[in-house]
């Protein structure tokens, strides 16, 4: 057993040391909302924040966790960032299947968290991590903008 | 989801229910003229199920949709798409599903237009698999969501469904008030008498509507609406499934959890074909939360107490397959299986005037060949499903376009009833045609046959890839004789490929051996050309399994055609725009899509070296589009700096879904045409994720601009042209900007000097 912080809360959670941070929150804790697609951190599908960095929890061992804070999609709208993003998402009507929008918003708030203004190129190096195969990128990059627009 | 004991009683009634049957509802037809559908008003039988009795549950007998709520009694269900309680509340059952469409809140949009409820208010359903009246006579009567078919499917029924389910709720109030129903109208879920000032919710009037004795042919007197008069048709209107989308409690199939449930991973054969022949385990079976190992005919799975467990498990296996003689099978082999059939002749789909005269007669032939690689679907979600078998019973639980084979597959394995077998359908993390089969949940009902308890079936990445059924591999011969001015005077097209209408319809859906789909925009050009001859030569890719692929028919055939249009503009010295124009005389809509996208995109105004713009122009499922592509290329990268897009749709249901599919189609075969190529060596295929199978990201997203025009036609489909209008758009532009012409996709590393 071991103590991992999940959306602030202190969890005991049975799990191997290289079990990746993914399966642990959906196989053992049971927060689905963070999602599998391709299992070595190339499309962001399973994005969440370790202390406030979006990280990819499908390549994150629990042994690497520690004592990070650990935020997921299902939380992140208590930020004042993640609430911010969510509220976007809805005005601009980003979502299409929906898949890869929980990585999408985990990325995008741990963007506006750190940079209250961030450029196109920002947004690029911030979000080129995630894939959307729908495509709603042209979206995404309209309601990062609209979103640090909000007071 | 952890199931709760309502849930687990939910499951219990529709257990209950699925044995019951749904045969012994009486359902009532309505005469439905399909004019856009089936191009030229063919009569289609639309049965609904007929308003009956207040129920104690659901509309439906096996429905068992994620979203579903536990049925409370009491209901009034006017038919087989709406369902309402005695507290007013709207559920409204899909026969499509929701795969990122928007159809779910398209639909939704036609019924809550005619019965006047608030769209915020209703609830969505799943259908569930076997209703008569959810399916789609464009699917060859087959309930299911594809084809870009679902709103020409809905625009007429849907409508006919709310409105029908608006006047019995008007004749229920009427006859409680004592007055000429005519006197009394519907607004916002309520009826309402304005010359007395009554009026009452539609949960008050359930009952009373639900045993009143139906007007005699309600489904032909039953008025729709004009145009001038709909408050939610043709207009912006949100998505109904963003919060959940949002904030991570929207439910995929791989979102399931039941109790006691476990988790499989699975290993296929690395060769297309391949059997197992031995499978050593020993070391799978020591990694801790490894349960047991199945073997299967063309694959093992690891069953483990988590994901992590399994996957490592399979990763420990180690087994010897038998190939056979599927390891011959390469890429090259498929290209020259394409060139030597390319030499037969085909089945003619399309002979206009005399071509060979047209040959005989010409000033001068352009002739080319294009080359289409095998693609994969790579939707986000990984294939999965998860099923729990028990003695005489199956329950799956997993995303499908095909929620009627998907109960058909149960029962080829089992040998089950139908009604022995339930399924909970849920929201699709991409479909794309890739979710039209059911190979990943056969193999998790084969597995599930050996589990003695619920099991998840997830495939990696690398599996789903590798294991996809793919977009068929294609080669186009296209030629024209031109006259003096360069202007076609006949036109051959020969068609080398796959038919997947073969396999996945039957060959009863082939006429004299010609696939409906293979021929699509190739058979039936906007352009006035007076002497054609297209024919289609099926080839199938050995062992290599082929299916539906966002577009398909159309994507490969306007891929070629527009290319080739460009060539033949180029050839004549005319601007590609304006020798559309001068054989497009004969389609007005296609003509104008084309003016107006030519004009939006500045088209004609210079651009710097290295830069280009081309265009394309498209009619396919009933709709009308064409592309302005602008795109630079620097040593041999392709950067696409604009898309402008021009819809002719006919009547639009939702405009904001309309641009969000037309720029997220457009993203889908800016990849194809840009990166997307599936290669075979040794029978096994070469790519395993998005390393090796890129897709674009946020970083190469050009701008999008989608102009929708106004148009009274019949809608046409939305779902597909994005992606089939942008590759054609994207290769002339290249043309232009480089002066290369790219005949094989994709575009890859073509334009790099070595």
């Amino acid at each position: 057993m071991q103590t991992i912080n999940i959306n602030g809360e202190d969890r005991q959670v049975d799990a191997p040391p290289d079990m990746p941070l993914l399966w642990v929150l959906r196989d053992r804790v049971g927060l689905m909302g963070t999602k599998f697609g391709c299992g070595i951190a190339q499309c962001g599908a399973c994005t969440v924040q370790l202390d406030g960095v979006a990280a990819r929890s499908c390549v994150t061992p629990m042994a690497a966790v520690g004592s990070r804070k650990i935020t997921t999609i299902e939380a992140i709208g208590a930020t004042p960032a993640g609430s911010k993003v969510q509220k976007a998402w809805l005005e601009l009507d980003v979502v299409q299947c929906g898949y890869c929008q929980s990585g999408q918003i985990m990325s995008a708030a741990a963007l506006i968290a750190a940079n209250p203004n961030p450029s196109d190129a920002d947004i690029d190096a911030a979000m080129a991590g995630n894939i959307c195969r729908c495509g709603t990128y042209t979206r995404i990059r309209a309601a990062i903008k609209h979103a640090v627009k909000e007071r | 989801m952890q199931r709760e004991p309502v849930e687990a009683a939910r499951a219990a009634l529709v257990h209950e229910q699925a044995e019951q049957g749904v045969t012994r509802r009486h359902f009532l037809k309505l005469g439905v003229v399909f004019g856009a559908a089936a191009g030229g008003g063919l009569l289609v039988g639309v049965t609904l199920p007929a308003r009956g009795q207040v129920t104690a549950q659901g509309p439906s007998g096996a429905v068992a949709a994620d979203v579903q709520v536990p049925a409370a009694s009491g209901e009034f269900v006017p038919n087989g798409f709406i369902r309402i309680d005695r507290s007013g509340q709207v559920f409204l059952t899909m026969p499509k599903v929701e795969m990122g469409q928007g159809i779910q809140t398209a639909i939704p949009m036609l019924i809550a237009e005619e019965l006047e409820v608030p769209l915020d208010q209703v609830k969505i359903e799943h259908a569930p698999p076997d209703g008569e009246v959810y399916r789609d006579p464009l699917l060859l009567n087959e309930h299911m969501t594809g084809g870009s078919s679902s709103i020409r499917f809905a625009w007429e029924p849907m409508r006919r469904a709310g409105a029908a389910g608006r006047v019995l709720l008007i004749n229920a109030a009427a006859a409680r008030w004592n007055v000429d129903p005519a006197a009394c109208h519907a607004d916002a879920g309520f009826v309402l008498h304005p010359a007395s000032g009554r009026k009452l919710g539609y949960g008050e009037l359930v009952e009373a509507a639900a045993t009143l004795p139906v007007p005699p042919g309600l489904e032909k007197t039953v008025v729709l609406k004009q145009p001038a008069d709909f408050k939610l048709i043709g207009k912006p209107h949100r998505r109904l499934d963003s919060t959940s989308k949002t904030n991570g409690t929207a439910q995929f199939g791989l979102d399931v959890r039941l109790p006691g449930m476990v988790y499989a991973a699975v290993v296929h054969s690395p060769v297309i074909g391949g059997k197992v022949v031995k499978v050593d385990d020993t070391h799978a079976r020591k990694v801790p939360g490894v349960r047991q190992v199945v073997q299967l005919d063309n694959a093992v799975a690891v069953i483990g107490d988590h994901s992590w467990a399994a996957r490592r498990g399979a990763s420990a296996l180690v087994i010897e397959w038998n190939n056979g003689d599927h390891a011959r099978v390469s890429t090259k082999l498929l290209a020259a299986d394409l060139d030597q059939a390319a030499q037969r002749d085909g089945v003619v789909a399309r002979k206009k005037g005399n071509v060979e005269q047209g040959f005989r007669n010409a000033a001068s032939k352009v002739d080319a060949v294009y080359r289409q690689p095998f693609l994969a679907h790579a939707t986000m979600e990984p294939m999965n499903c998860t099923v729990h078998v028990t003695p005489g019973r199956v329950e799956l639980w997993v995303g499908t376009q095909v929620p009627a084979r998907t109960i058909d597959t149960a029962v080829r394995i089992t040998g089950l009833p139908r009604d022995k077998i339930t399924l909970h359908n849920f929201l699709i993390g991409g479909g794309f045609g890739r979710r039209l089969e059911t190979d990943c949940t056969g193999q998790a009902i084969r597995i599930g046959q050996q589990v003695g308890a619920p099991v998840k079936v997830m495939w990696t990445r690398e599996e789903d890839m590798q294991h996809d059924l793919y977009r068929p591999c294609y080669y186009d011969h296209i030629s024209a004789a031109l006259d003096a001015n360069g202007k076609p005077v006949a036109w051959t097209h020969r068609i080398v490929g796959s038919s997947i209408v073969a396999r996945f319809f039957g060959t009863s859906a082939m006429k004299n051996g010609l696939d409906f789909d293979a021929i699509e925009v190739a058979a039936d050009l906007p352009y006035d050309i007076p002497n054609q001859f297209i024919d289609y030569v099926r080839l199938e890719p050995r062992n290599v399994p082929t299916t539906f692929w966002r577009g398909v028919g159309p994507t490969r055939g306007a891929m070629v055609v527009e290319s080739f249009i460009d060539e033949l503009a180029v050839n004549a010295k005319v601007d590609p725009v304006e020798y559309r124009r001068s054989l497009l005389g004969k389609s007005p809509r296609a003509l104008n899509v084309l003016n107006v996208a030519a004009k939006a995109a500045g088209w004609g105004t210079p651009l710097p070296q290295g830069q280009g713009r081309g265009v394309s122009v498209l009619h396919a499922w009933n709709s009308y589009f064409s592309m302005v592509a602008h795109v630079t290329v620097i040593n041999g990268e392709v950067r696409v700096n604009r898309l402008v897009c021009v819809v002719d749709c006919g009547h639009t249901v939702n405009p904001m879904t309309i641009a969000a599919q037309f720029e997220g189609g457009a993203i889908f075969g800016i990849t194809a045409v840009l990166y997307s190529e599936i290669t075979i060596e040794g029978g096994r295929v070469q790519q395993s994720n998005f390393t090796d199978y890129p897709m674009v990201r946020i970083n190469e997203a050009p701008q999008i601009q989608v102009i929708i025009v106004d148009s009274t036609e019949a809608p046409g489909g939305m779902g597909e042209p994005g992606t089939a209008v942008t590759g054609p758009a994207l290769l002339n532009a290249i043309y232009a900007a480089t002066g290369k012409r790219i005949r094989q996709l994709p575009v890859g590393r073509q334009l790099q000097t070595p």
